[in-house]
C-alpha cells in the first residue's frame, strides 16, 4: 500500500486538518512509512484467527434502561463558542 | 399484472429497496442516561456522552439491544449472536462526536423476511437484508436567524434500527405496502411507535429503472424521507426522471437525493458526495457485543402473535375473507377490538360492522378505541339483538347511532323507543291486507306478471310498520297474500 499526495490531501480534507501542498510530499514519505511498518504483520499467517478487538477478556457491559442524565442545558452549552435559546448557534449550514 | 412505466422506447420496470430508520422505544439513549421523549425544550434532554465531551464513554443500554433483538424475530431474520459497533466518520454541525455509532460489517440482525399485504387479500414476500442499531443525530433549525443554524441535541444518541429491505419491491404501492406493514409489526412489538410525522420513522428511498428482464440499472438514493405518501410521490418522480434521462441518451450518476414535499420532486445533494467516504472502524469505546442465547430465548417468548399470524388465524376461526382479516390486524388494539365483539357472536357480521359502521363512526367523530361512547361489549351486543332477530340490520343501525350518542346498551334502546322486530305474523298480515286493498291497481300489475312490484309492496309493508317488521316474514307474507 502507498500513499501519494493527491490521497494526503484526501484524507486531510476529510479529517478537516489543514495540510499546506507543501508539507504534502514530506506527510506521504512519512505515512508511507508507518504504513510499511504495520505491514510486517501481514507475514504472519492469520488464516482462521479471529481479530483481536480488545485486550480485555469480556463482552459488552449492559446499562439498564433509566432515565438517569441531562437536564442540565447550561452545563451542555457552557463550552459553545455561541448559544441562544438553549441551542447551539453555529454559523449557518443549510443543504 | 405489474407496474410499468411507459417511455419513448417501451415500458420500464421501477426496482425499489428502502432502508427505514426507526426510533428504537426506550426510556434513556442508545449509550447514556439521557431521556428520549419527543418535544422537550432544546438541549435539555443531553448528557454530556451525547454531547461528546471529552473523556466520556458509551455505555450501551440493554433494553435498546432487547428492542432489536425482538424486531429481529419479529421479522423472522437470524439473530446475530455476535455484532459490532463501528465509528461511521463524518463532519456535520449536528453530529457533535464528529461520527456516528452505528453497525457495518456485523450488524445485530441478518436476513429476513416480511409479508406485504397487497390489493384484492394477495400477498408477496419481500427480504429483508439486515438491521442494525445505531445513534441518531441531532437536529439543525436553519430558519430562526439570518447568518446562523440553531443545533438541538435531544436526538442525539437516541437508538435508531435501520432495516434495510433487498431491493424486491416493484411499484410505488409495494413500498407504501412494505412501510405499512413494517410499521404494523413495529407497534405489535413495541419497538416503535411508528410516527412518521414526529420523524419516529423515515426511509432512505433507492430507486433505479431497467427494461424488464434486464440487469439492474444504476440506482440513486433520496435521504429522510418521512411519509408513505412522499415515498411513493419520490419513487414515481425519481423513476420518471431516470427514464428520461435515459431515453435522451444520458447516463444515470448513483447520487444522493432530497425529496422536496412542496413540489413532490427530487434534486441533487452534490455536497454529499464528497463525505461518502465513512472510514469506518470499531468503536474502540466499545467492546463486541455477544448475547446471551438463554436470554435471546427468553425474548422470544415474549414475542406476541403477529399481523400475519393473527390474520391467518381470523380466516381459519372466524372464516373472515384475507382482505378483511387483513385490515382487522393491522392494528394491535383493533384486532383486540374486533375479537371482543366477534366472541360468542356472527364472526362475519361481527367484522362488517367492525370495520364498517364502528371504525367510521370512530374516524369521523376523531375518537379512538380507549374514549369511544360505545364498548366492544356493547357492540357485541346489538349484533346478538341482529342474530336472534331482535331487530333488523336496518334498525340495527339506528339503535347503533342511538348508542353512539348516549353509551346506552343496545338492548335498552331498542326497548326505550320501541324498535323491537315485528314477528308477530298477525299483525305483519293486517298491514298487507290495507296495502293490498288501497292499491288494486299494483296488485293488479303484479299478477299480470311484474314480478319486481314485489320491491314495492314490501317497502309499504316495511313503511306501515316504522321498518320493524322482519324482512324476511314480510317477503313470505306478500308473496302468500299476493297469490290468493
Amino acid at each position: 500500500m502507498s500513499v501519494d499526495k493527491n490521497t494526503v490531501a484526501k484524507i486531510a480534507k476529510l479529517a478537516r486538518i489543514r495540510v499546506d501542498e507543501a508539507q504534502q510530499e514530506a506527510l506521504s514519505g512519512e505515512l508511507n512509512q508507518i504504513l510499511g511498518w504495520v505491514e510486517q504483520l501481514s507475514e504472519l499467517d492469520t488464516t482462521g484467527v479471529e481479530p483481536m478487538t480488545s485486550v480485555v477478556e469480556m463482552t459488552q457491559p449492559l446499562r439498564e434502561d433509566v432515565v438517569n442524565d441531562g437536564h442540565y442545558v447550561d452545563r451542555v452549552t457552557k463550552n459553545a463558542p455561541d448559544s441562544a435559546h438553549g441551542f447551539y448557534a453555529v454559523p449557518k449550514v443549510v443543504e | 399484472m405489474s407496474y410499468r412505466i411507459k417511455g419513448n422506447t417501451g415500458d420500464w420496470e421501477v426496482v425499489i429497496g428502502l432502508e427505514v430508520h426507526a426510533q428504537v422505544i426506550s426510556n434513556s439513549k442508545l449509550f447514556s442516561g439521557a431521556a428520549t421523549a419527543f418535544g422537550a425544550e432544546p438541549n435539555y434532554q443531553v448528557s454530556l456522552v451525547d454531547a461528546a465531551m471529552p473523556g466520556m464513554l458509551p455505555v450501551l443500554n440493554k433494553e435498546v439491544v432487547a428492542q432489536g433483538v425482538r424486531t429481529g424475530l419479529g421479522l423472522r431474520a437470524k439473530i446475530n449472536m455476535k455484532s459490532v459497533f463501528e465509528r461511521k466518520n463524518y463532519f456535520y454541525a449536528d453530529l457533535p462526536q464528529g461520527y456516528q455509532i452505528s453497525q457495518f460489517l456485523e450488524p445485530i440482525v441478518g436476513e429476513g423476511v416480511l409479508t406485504l399485504d397487497l390489493d384484492g387479500g394477495e400477498t408477496r414476500d419481500v427480504g429483508i437484508e439486515r438491521m442494525h442499531l445505531e445513534q441518531d443525530a441531532g437536529k439543525s433549525i436553519h430558519d430562526q436567524h439570518p447568518t446562523q443554524s440553531y443545533i438541538d441535541l435531544n436526538r442525539s444518541g437516541v437508538a435508531l434500527m435501520e432495516i434495510v429491505s433487498r431491493p424486491d419491491l416493484r411499484s410505488p404501492e409495494e413500498a407504501g405496502a412494505y412501510l405499512r406493514k413494517l410499521r404494523s409489526i413495529l407497534r405489535y412489538l413495541g419497538t416503535c411507535d411508528g410516527n412518521m410525522d414526529e420523524g419516529s420513522m423515515r426511509a432512505d428511498v433507492n430507486v433505479s429503472v431497467r427494461k424488464p428482464g434486464e440487469e439492474l440499472g444504476t440506482r440513486t438514493e433520496t435521504k429522510n424521507v418521512n411519509s408513505i405518501r412522499f415515498v411513493q410521490q419520490s419513487i414515481e418522480f425519481e423513476a420518471k426522471r431516470q427514464i428520461k434521462v435515459i431515453e435522451d441518451g444520458g447516463k444515470i450518476v448513483q447520487e444522493t437525493r432530497l425529496f422536496d414535499p412542496s413540489t413532490g420532486t427530487t434534486r441533487s445533494m452534490r455536497s454529499k458526495e464528497e463525505a461518502h467516504d465513512y472510514r469506518y472502524f470499531p468503536d474502540p469505546d466499545l467492546l463486541p457485543l455477544v448475547l446471551d442465547p438463554a436470554w435471546v430465548e427468553e425474548i422470544k417468548k415474549t414475542i406476541p402473535e403477529l399481523p400475519d399470524e393473527k390474520k391467518a388465524r381470523f380466516i381459519k376461526d372466524f372464516g373472515l375473507s384475507a382482505y378483511d382479516a387483513g385490515i382487522l390486524v393491522t392494528d394491535r388494539d383493533r384486532a383486540a377490538f374486533y375479537e371482543a365483539v366477534a366472541e360468542g357472536r356472527d364472526a362475519k357480521l361481527a367484522a362488517n360492522w367492525v370495520m364498517g359502521d364502528y371504525f367510521g363512526a370512530l374516524n369521523k367523530s376523531g375518537l379512538s378505541l380507549e374514549n369511544s361512547p360505545v364498548s366492544a361489549k356493547q357492540l357485541g351486543g346489538l349484533i346478538g339483538l341482529i342474530s336472534d332477530d331482535t331487530i333488523s340490520g336496518r334498525i340495527a343501525k339506528e339503535v347503533f347511532e342511538a348508542m353512539w350518542e348516549s353509551g346506552k346498551d343496545a338492548d335498552v334502546i331498542v326497548e326505550e323507543k320501541g324498535l323491537k322486530q315485528i314477528t308477530d305474523t298477525s299483525a305483519i298480515e293486517a298491514a298487507i291486507d290495507e296495502i293490498i286493498a288501497n292499491n288494486p291497481g299494483q296488485v293488479e300489475g303484479y299478477k299480470g306478471g311484474n314480478e319486481r312490484l314485489i320491491g314495492w309492496f314490501v317497502g309499504q309493508t316495511m313503511k306501515a310498520t316504522g321498518g320493524k317488521a322482519n324482512p324476511g316474514m314480510v317477503n313470505e307474507l306478500l308473496k302468500k297474500k299476493l297469490a290468493e
